[in-house]
Formats: structure tokens, C-alpha cells, sequence
């Protein structure tokens, strides 16, 4: 199978490595000391988010005619990894405004785009992914929330759940069934439901295990009127778009995975050099050396297989699921592996908050389950292998 | 308003990497550059003036550095800068504070300006006379430890610190005005100022390109000359109080008290 090839070397560009070091920078100085608090008292921390829209931050993933920075896939992914070392849910403000707006991106029409990319770029507005169901979850096509047209605009009703910033986003892209006769795989269709529209709220908030600073929401959609204006794509094109999405946004929290990693990796290294038992840091034993040289080898290899993936996927590659997938795949074993090490080399103190790497634990394990759990990674891995569709 | 701000590429004092060469220079090559931070203090200065001014206005940086200094420029550019010149040259290697400050003065002299700001002085050298010597070179009026900066109609007006609080000094543009920390955090560049960055004029400037007349300069010009150097002695282990601010408290003052320093 060819791909076509990227004229890239191995090494990062010098405005990638510049974007990289600036970020991580403004996280270190200004996100970090908000980490802990964040998620104590698991608040959405409106600073971040104002931070991340007045350096441009938001706008990376936007092209530079709606007003954003067109900063590639990788770089995208380069500014979530610097903010996961610190602090993953103020990084998950950028994967969601990522993921929420590429159905726009990728199958919405000219106006469409005006009309909505604009504000999303300078982080003026909020965008959030509704795809999943109490009961659809890993089977999205078997969502409910049904979209009737009526005249000239769709009625939607239904519910969604799970739905990150759902209850603070300006705008929701919407999956709804329009055909509920038609395949598994065109009964879907894809809409904006602008926060404010009559019938459309955000009944519940879930408390959860980590990135206790993202507000994960229960949606519920009574009667919702829709103009077809909002309607993204045609009719049937919502799953779909919806795949094609999670290919671009995947490698998104495969970058939040190893930025959690990392950060896990600094805090448990820096421990052996300071902790002293039996007269030595702790460092000096082999058992600890072993374990973090393994943490290290789990890191840069999900690194480097990231990196990789958001270039082939950039160049247009016919195989950018498979990448996708992969790149997600092994960094959310590799996140949680190394944070469950890193707690371990910090022993007690690794288990209580004084310390940020249980709360590096708790958060990386969502990297294993949202965006496609583990599993359907290797359902899509093995269709690409064993040729099937 | 037209602003040239002094910087100089100084090796990053957060890498904990800074030492001297076997000539006693600083080794530029151990760690990466940055651009010295009270410069930075002095660049945010010079943004925040232009974008105040209704006029609008440009900001220059002017650095004597080793070539590859235009990299260490980049990030000044991307939080604003509008430009850079360069004065670059190998017989500049070794060069001490006067003569750093003789070629700034020589290539400002190529400039339109109407204010020259500086940092107070350099994280490598600590010298802190190169500004003041610039504006005696020029001629031009010196204000120091700047707390305010205020510019109307061809005259600048300075909250100089002082010991006892601070002066209020007036001079006629162009004038030279030394920073301090209190004018403001400088900035974190946007990413599209650090995309646009490299987009940024770096002019260079060689000795031969400047009229310096026949004023000597560069290493074999040093006026001073390092003789030796040691590191300071280790401190003791440091005790460090933590914990809720009352209880804090008390451990300092218990421990004041017991070596009767109060």
C-alpha cells in the first residue's frame, strides 16, 4: 500500500520546537500553579481559558483566514502534550475546541465556516462534541436522538451523555438520526445547537475519578428547532463526519496522554535524586533506576509514534485511522502505565495530594477510554490489517 | 513614538549552566541564550508606550552579539518588536563594557529614535554602567531606575526609585531611560507573534559598517581584565518553613529567638 510522502526529517521544525517551548513556558509559570486547585475543587477554570484564547492558544487549531494561527496537526498536538505535563484538563480546553469544531472544518460549507470559525479561533466562543448516548457509546451508531425536518429547519429530541464542556459551550456540534430506515452507517446526521436555543440544556454534571476541572455534561434536547443552515454536511453524512473527526482528534489525546506521562515521568525522577532511604537517594537502587528507565522508554516511544502519525495524517495519508488509532492506542497504555509507576516511585507520598502524581493517575485514565476505548482502537487497527472496512 | 530597546544575548541563567571559559570570557557556548531579563522588563516598556501612543510607533532592538544572536532576538520580536539591528563582528570577541559601549553608541548613531531604553544591567555581566555610558557617549539625557515612563510632547517624564521612595525627573527627547522591574511583567509572546517573528527584519551591522573614527574597540581594546575567578563558598543546608501562615510564623520566630536575634 503506498502512502504518500511527507517531505519531513525527523526533527521538529524550528516554529514547532518555538511554539513547543513558548507554551510550555506559559504553562509551567501559569497553568501549573492552578493544577492541584483545579482539581480540589474540580471547577472549569475560566483563567486558563482566557489565558489559552489571549496567547492564541485556542487559534492554533484554526486556519489564518478565520482569524487562528493554521498551525498544523502536529503542532496542535505539540501545545496539548506541553499543557498535559502540568495540568490535563486545562489542556483539554484546546483538544475540545479541536474536536468540537472539526465537523465544521471538514464537511461544513463556506458560510458555515465564516459564520462560526471566527469566534471559535480567538476563543471568544466555546465548542463541544455530542455524539455519544447513555446507550451509545463505543456502538455510536446506535444513537437515538432523533432530528425531524420540519419546513426549514429539523425538531431534535433525545439526549447525550458524557459530553466534555457540554454545559459551558457556545456551540454544539450534534449528532442526531434523520433516517432511522437507512444503514448503520447513514442513519446520522450533523448539526450546531447554539447554546440558548429553546428545548436545549444541561440537566446534570458527572463527578468523576480525573480531570475533575472539565465539566462533563448530560445534554437534553426537548423539541429543539434547528434551521438546515446548521445542518453540517447532508443528510446521512453524520457518521462519517464523525469518523473522520475522531481520526484528526484522536491523535489529540494521544498527545494529552503522553504530556501526562511526562509530567509523571519529571515528578518521580526528580523524587529519586531527593529522597533518601538506607543512608542514598533512592535513585542509587536499580529497582527504581529500572522502573523509571521503563517509564522513559514508554514515554518517547508513544512520543515518537504521536509525532509520527499527526505528519502522515497531515500528508493526507489513506491509512490516517490506522495511525490514528495507534498513536492513541499505545499512548493511553503508556500514560497510565507510567503514572501508576510514578506513584509507586514516590510510594506513600505518591498516594497522597501533596504530591501531583495521584492526580496524574487518575487523569490518565480516561485517556484509555474516551475518544474510542482501547478496544475499538484495535477493532479499527486489525480492519486495516486484515483489509477489512 | 520611535523606541530602540538595548538587549543582549546572556546565556539562560535557568539552565544553571553559566561558567567561564580558560580566558575568563563567559562561555557562550554552555548553555542556550535567552535575552537578558531586565532587558525583557525594558522591551514591555517600550511595547506598552507605542501601543499607548496615538501616534502608534516602532520598536527596534539593538544587540552587539556574537552572529548567532539573531536567534535570541526572535523571541523579543515575537512579543512585538518591530525590528532588529545586529552588530556583529569577530573583533568584537572580548569585548569589555567600554567598548560594548562605544559600538552601541557608534551604531545608535545610524538610528532615528526618539527614546533609548535599557535594562538595568545583565545577568552574565552585571556591570551596569553600559546604558549610562551610551548616553554620555551621545550626549543624550539619563534617566535612571525607571518606575514610570511617561512621554508627552518631546519631553520624557521619570519616576526614578531611591532609596527614600522616588524623583521626579523631566528631560527633552531623545533620551535614554533605564528600566526597572516595577514598569511591568513582560509579556509572553502570542504564537502569531512567534509565528511572525521570523518574518522580522535582523539587520546586520560589521565595525567596518560604523564610524567609530579611530577609537579602538574589542578584545584588545579591554580596558579590564579578569584575573581570576572562584565560586562562592557552599552554604549550609537550608531549613525551609512551610505549612498555613500562623504556624509558619511561629517556627521563624522560634527560631529567631532561640540564636537571640530577637
Amino acid at each position: 500500500m503506498t502512502v504518500p510522502t511527507a517531505a519531513t526529517g525527523y526533527r521538529l521544525t524550528e516554529d514547532q520546537r518555538d511554539l513547543r517551548d513558548a507554551i510550555r513556558l506559559l504553562a509551567d509559570e501559569r497553568i501549573a500553579p492552578r493544577a492541584a486547585e483545579i482539581d480540589r475543587t474540580a471547577e472549569f477554570p475560566t483563567d486558563v481559558r482566557e489565558l489559552l484564547a489571549n496567547h492564541d492558544i485556542l487559534g492554533l487549531p484554526f486556519a489564518v483566514e478565520y482569524g487562528g494561527v493554521g498551525g498544523d496537526l502536529l503542532s496542535v498536538c505539540l501545545a496539548i502534550e506541553a499543557i498535559s505535563r502540568v495540568c490535563a484538563t486545562s489542556a483539554l480546553i484546546l483538544a475540545v475546541q479541536e474536536l468540537g469544531s472539526l465537523p465544521i472544518v471538514l464537511a461544513g460549507s463556506a458560510e458555515q465556516r465564516d459564520r462560526w470559525l471566527p469566534d471559535l479561533a480567538s476563543g471568544r466562543h466555546l465548542i463541544a462534541f455530542a455524539l455519544t448516548e447513555a446507550e451509545a457509546g463505543s456502538d455510536a451508531a446506535a444513537a437515538r436522538t432523533r432530528a425531524v425536518r420540519d419546513g426549514d429547519a429539523y425538531v431534535i429530541n433525545g439526549s447525550k451523555r458524557f459530553i466534555s464542556q457540554g454545559n459551558i459551550a457556545d456551540l454544539i456540534t450534534v449528532f442526531a438520526v434523520t433516517d432511522p430506515e437507512a444503514g448503520r452507517h447513514r442513519n446520522l446526521s450533523c448539526f450546531v445547537v447554539e447554546k440558548g436555543m429553546p428545548g436545549f440544556s444541561a440537566p446534570r454534571l458527572e463527578h468523576k475519578m480525573g480531570i475533575r476541572g472539565s465539566p462533563t455534561a448530560e445534554l437534553a434536547f426537548v423539541d429543539v428547532r434547528v434551521p438546515t443552515a446548521n445542518r453540517v454536511g447532508e443528510e446521512g453524512d453524520g457518521f462519517s463526519i464523525a469518523m473522520r473527526t475522531l481520526d484528526r482528534s484522536r491523535p489529540a489525546i494521544a498527545a494529552q496522554a503522553v504530556g501526562i506521562a511526562q509530567g509523571a515521568l519529571e515528578v518521580a525522577a526528580k523524587y529519586a535524586t531527593e529522597r533518601r532511604q538506607f543512608g542514598r537517594p533512592i535513585g542509587d537502587f536499580q529497582l527504581i533506576q529500572g522502573m523509571l528507565a521503563d517509564m522513559d522508554a514508554a514515554t518517547e516511544s508513544a512520543r515518537q509514534l504521536l509525532y509520527k502519525a499527526c505528519t502522515e495524517i497531515e500528508a493526507g495519508s489513506p491509512d490516517a485511522s490506522r495511525w490514528s488509532a495507534l498513536c492513541k492506542l499505545v499512548a493511553g497504555d503508556a500514560a497510565m502505565r507510567v503514572t501508576t509507576d510514578a506513584v509507586q516511585v514516590l510510594g506513600g507520598y505518591g498516594y497522597i495530594d501533596e504530591f501531583p502524581v495521584e492526580r496524574m493517575m487518575r487523569d490518565a485514565k480516561i485517556t484509555q477510554l474516551y475518544e474510542g476505548t482501547q478496544q475499538i482502537q484495535r477493532l479499527v487497527i486489525a480492519r486495516a490489517l486484515l483489509g477489512r472496512d | 513614538m520611535r523606541i530602540v530597546v538595548l538587549t543582549k544575548p546572556v546565556p539562560d541563567p535557568a539552565a544553571g549552566q553559566e561558567r567561564l571559559t580558560s580566558q575568563g570570557r563567559v562561555d557562550r557556548a554552555a548553555s542556550p541564550a535567552v535575552v537578558n531579563g531586565n532587558d525583557e522588563y525594558a522591551l514591555e516598556a517600550a511595547l506598552k508606550l507605542v501601543e499607548a501612543s496615538p501616534d502608534g510607533g516602532e520598536v527596534t532592538l539593538l544587540s552587539m552579539a556574537p552572529a548567532a544572536a539573531p536567534d535570541t532576538m526572535r523571541k523579543a520580536l515575537a512579543m512585538g518588536a518591530t525590528r532588529g539591528v545586529l552588530v556583529t563582528d569577530p573583533g568584537l570577541e572580548g569585548s569589555d563594557t567600554l567598548s560594548t559601549a562605544r559600538v552601541l553608541a557608534a551604531a545608535l548613531r545610524t538610528l532615528e529614535y526618539d527614546l533609548v531604553l535599557a535594562g538595568a544591567d545583565t545577568s552574565d555581566g552585571g556591570g551596569g554602567v553600559v546604558p549610562a555610558a551610551v548616553a554620555a557617549i551621545l550626549g543624550l539625557p539619563y534617566l535612571s531606575y525607571a518606575a514610570t515612563i511617561e512621554p508627552e510632547d518631546g519631553k520624557v517624564r521619570v519616576r526614578r526609585l531611591s532609596p527614600t521612595g522616588y524623583d521626579v525627573i523631566e528631560a527633552p527627547l531623545p533620551a535614554l531611560v533605564v528600566a526597572t522591574q516595577v514598569l511591568g511583567e513582560p509579556r509572553y509572546p502570542s504564537l502569531k507573534g512567534i509565528m511572525g517573528a521570523r518574518g522580522k527584519e535582523v539587520a546586520t551591522r560589521t565595525l567596518a559598517e560604523l564610524e567609530l573614527g579611530d577609537v579602538p574597540v574589542g578584545g584588545d581594546a579591554a580596558t579590564t581584565k579578569l584575573t581570576g575567578s572562584t565560586k562562592p563558598p557552599q552554604r549550609g543546608a537550608a531549613r525551609v518553613v512551610r505549612g498555613p501562615a500562623a504556624e509558619a510564623a511561629k517556627e521563624v520566630v522560634d527560631f529567631l529567638a532561640q540564636r537571640r536575634l530577637i
